[in-house]
């Protein structure tokens, strides 16, 4: 009552401070808007409330990770026998493909090293788990749960079993966010599998779905094709799966060919997922920049990536060497 | 007396906490166009009953908050919310005492903007953002209110009735 009362007396002045304090909050909101779609200046204002969200994410993950744990150690003995079974059945598979892929590495590294060409060096891999995933239906943003503690970086590529998943553009001290190959802010330099044919695949806001909009009509391109990172832009290493083409349409009188892919990678239904620490990163995309500067690509949309190179993954090596060890050789990532 | 207000201050901060997690809640694919803009709501709500504790100052702060959380442009939501609890103090008097429908039709003419706020900003950012979903948070977040009001004005009672 009394708070009602005093609220009363006050009105007056009240209302019109409001006014005055809308504008200059409205204003501030447009600096920070200015600055921020600019240039990347408020990354440390950003961490610093990032760090007070931290534990609000934590929270809305609770009953997700729980009911997980409560499904993970409910199961039955029956259905954990048959789990492991089919598991070392994997294994062995598994292991029988890395002999295999040992002696071709060998052969590889020893090919290039008679061709003087840089020897690739093995990435290393971490796993880390998604906390959330964007709310704004616009984006295709999620959160992880590795920040900049862990050595993640901005830039660094996201990949699951299956493929290419995005790459980090956000570190916070514990959590990091991740935009989607499927963004439609997202674009990436692939090339064809099966001919070495060079593009660009960006994103169009549907999981199911990336564009290829830069191909001419006559490009030697077809349904079933598996694209993989040509790596040129600095961001991805080369050599994953990203999509599979799913449609060719090419109109005579269009200029270019309408392809579309299906991303490789279930891009909604992932919860883990492995980020990628490139070694010798500078070295690589400088060496195939200076290439691909030649090609006849539209150069946009790899320039930007190509922003993004990681150059603070040095010293964090040593932090992630640890943890490497338990993903274990089939962990390693190829080339 | 400070203690006081403190106490009657933890249950509205609390409202404001929950609506920001929900705001970053993991849900179905298909869910998300339709997902209220719950911070919205609930400043509305305290923002009409207490605009001399709840006013711009904490529309500005929360909405920076849900800009990191969610990813968006630095100041985007800060900007749309300051607009949306201005106008809502402006106006709290008589909002306050309109009848349910009315009160919904208002918070709907307010989350419109809000929506049309957010839109307008993605569009000079430059960020692709298809028109379609405009409307989803906006008809959900209306349809959700009437129920909304009841919950805090249960928690308005409760909190007051207690300290």
């Amino acid at each position: 009552m009394a708070a009602a009362k005093s609220e009363r007396s006050h009105r007056a002045p009240h209302s019109q401070a409001l006014g005055l304090r809308f504008l200059l909050l409205a204003a501030l909101s447009i600096l920070l808007l200015v600055v921020d779609h600019r240039n990347n200046h408020l990354d440390t204002v950003r961490k610093a409330i990032g760090a007070t969200v931290y534990p609000l994410r934590v929270l809305v993950d609770a009953p997700v990770s729980t009911w997980r744990w409560i499904n993970e150690s409910s199961v039955s003995r029956n259905e954990l026998e048959l789990e492991n079974s089919r598991l070392n059945a994997e294994r062995l598979l598994t292991y029988s493909r890395l002999q295999r892929y040992s002696a071709l590495e060998a052969e590889n590294s020893r090919l290039r090293a008679m061709l003087d060409a840089t020897e690739r060096v093995q990435n290393r891999v971490r796993i880390a788990e998604i906390m959330s995933v964007s709310a704004n239906p616009y984006r295709h943003v999620l959160v992880i749960n590795k920040g900049s503690r862990d050595g993640v970086y901005d830039g660094q590529a996201m990949i699951d079993d299956l493929g290419v998943i995005g790459q980090v553009i956000e570190t916070e001290l514990l959590s990091a966010q991740g935009i989607l190959i499927s963004d439609p802010d997202h674009a990436l330099p692939v090339e064809v599998n099966r001919n070495g044919l060079r593009t660009i695949a960006v994103g169009m806001g549907e999981y199911d779905r990336l564009d290829l909009p830069f191909l001419p009509n006559n490009a030697d391109i077809r349904e079933g094709d598996l694209l993989v990172t040509s790596g040129l832009g600095g961001a991805f290493p080369a050599g994953y799966p990203v999509a599979v083409v799913a449609s060719v349409l090419r109109v005579p009188q269009e200029p270019f060919a309408e392809v579309s892919a299906k991303p490789a990678a279930a891009l909604n239904q992932v919860r883990e997922l492995m980020l990628i620490w490139q070694e010798d990163v500078a070295a690589i995309a400088g060496d195939e920049e200076a290439r691909q500067h030649e090609d006849d690509l539209p150069n946009d949309e790899a320039d930007e990536i190509a922003e993004k190179e990681p150059d603070d993954n040095r010293d964090d090596k040593n932090n992630t060497a640890a943890e490497e060890s338990e993903i274990g050789p089939g962990g390693q990532a190829d080339e | 007396m400070s203690s006081n207000s403190a106490a009657r201050r933890l249950p509205i901060l609390g409202c404001i906490v929950v609506s920001l997690m929900l705001a970053i809640a993991p849900i179905p694919a298909w869910a998300d166009a339709y997902r209220p803009d719950w911070v919205a709501l609930t400043l509305i709500y305290w923002s009409m009953l207490l605009p001399r504790n709840y006013s711009i100052g904490w529309a500005w702060v929360t909405g920076l908050i849900l800009d990191v959380a969610q990813g968006t442009l630095f100041g985007q939501h800060a900007l749309a919310l300051s607009l949306v609890v201005y106008i809502t103090v402006k106006f709290h008097l008589q909002i306050r005492v309109f009848p349910v429908l009315q009160m919904t039709a208002t918070v709907f003419a307010i989350l419109a903007l809000y929506q049309f706020i957010l839109f307008w900003i993605n569009g000079v950012a430059g960020i692709n953002s298809p028109a379609v979903t405009y409307w989803g948070p906006v008809i959900a977040g209306t349809l959700v209110w009437p129920v909304l009001s009841m919950i805090y004005a249960n928690v308005r009672y409760r909190s007051s009735a207690g300290g």
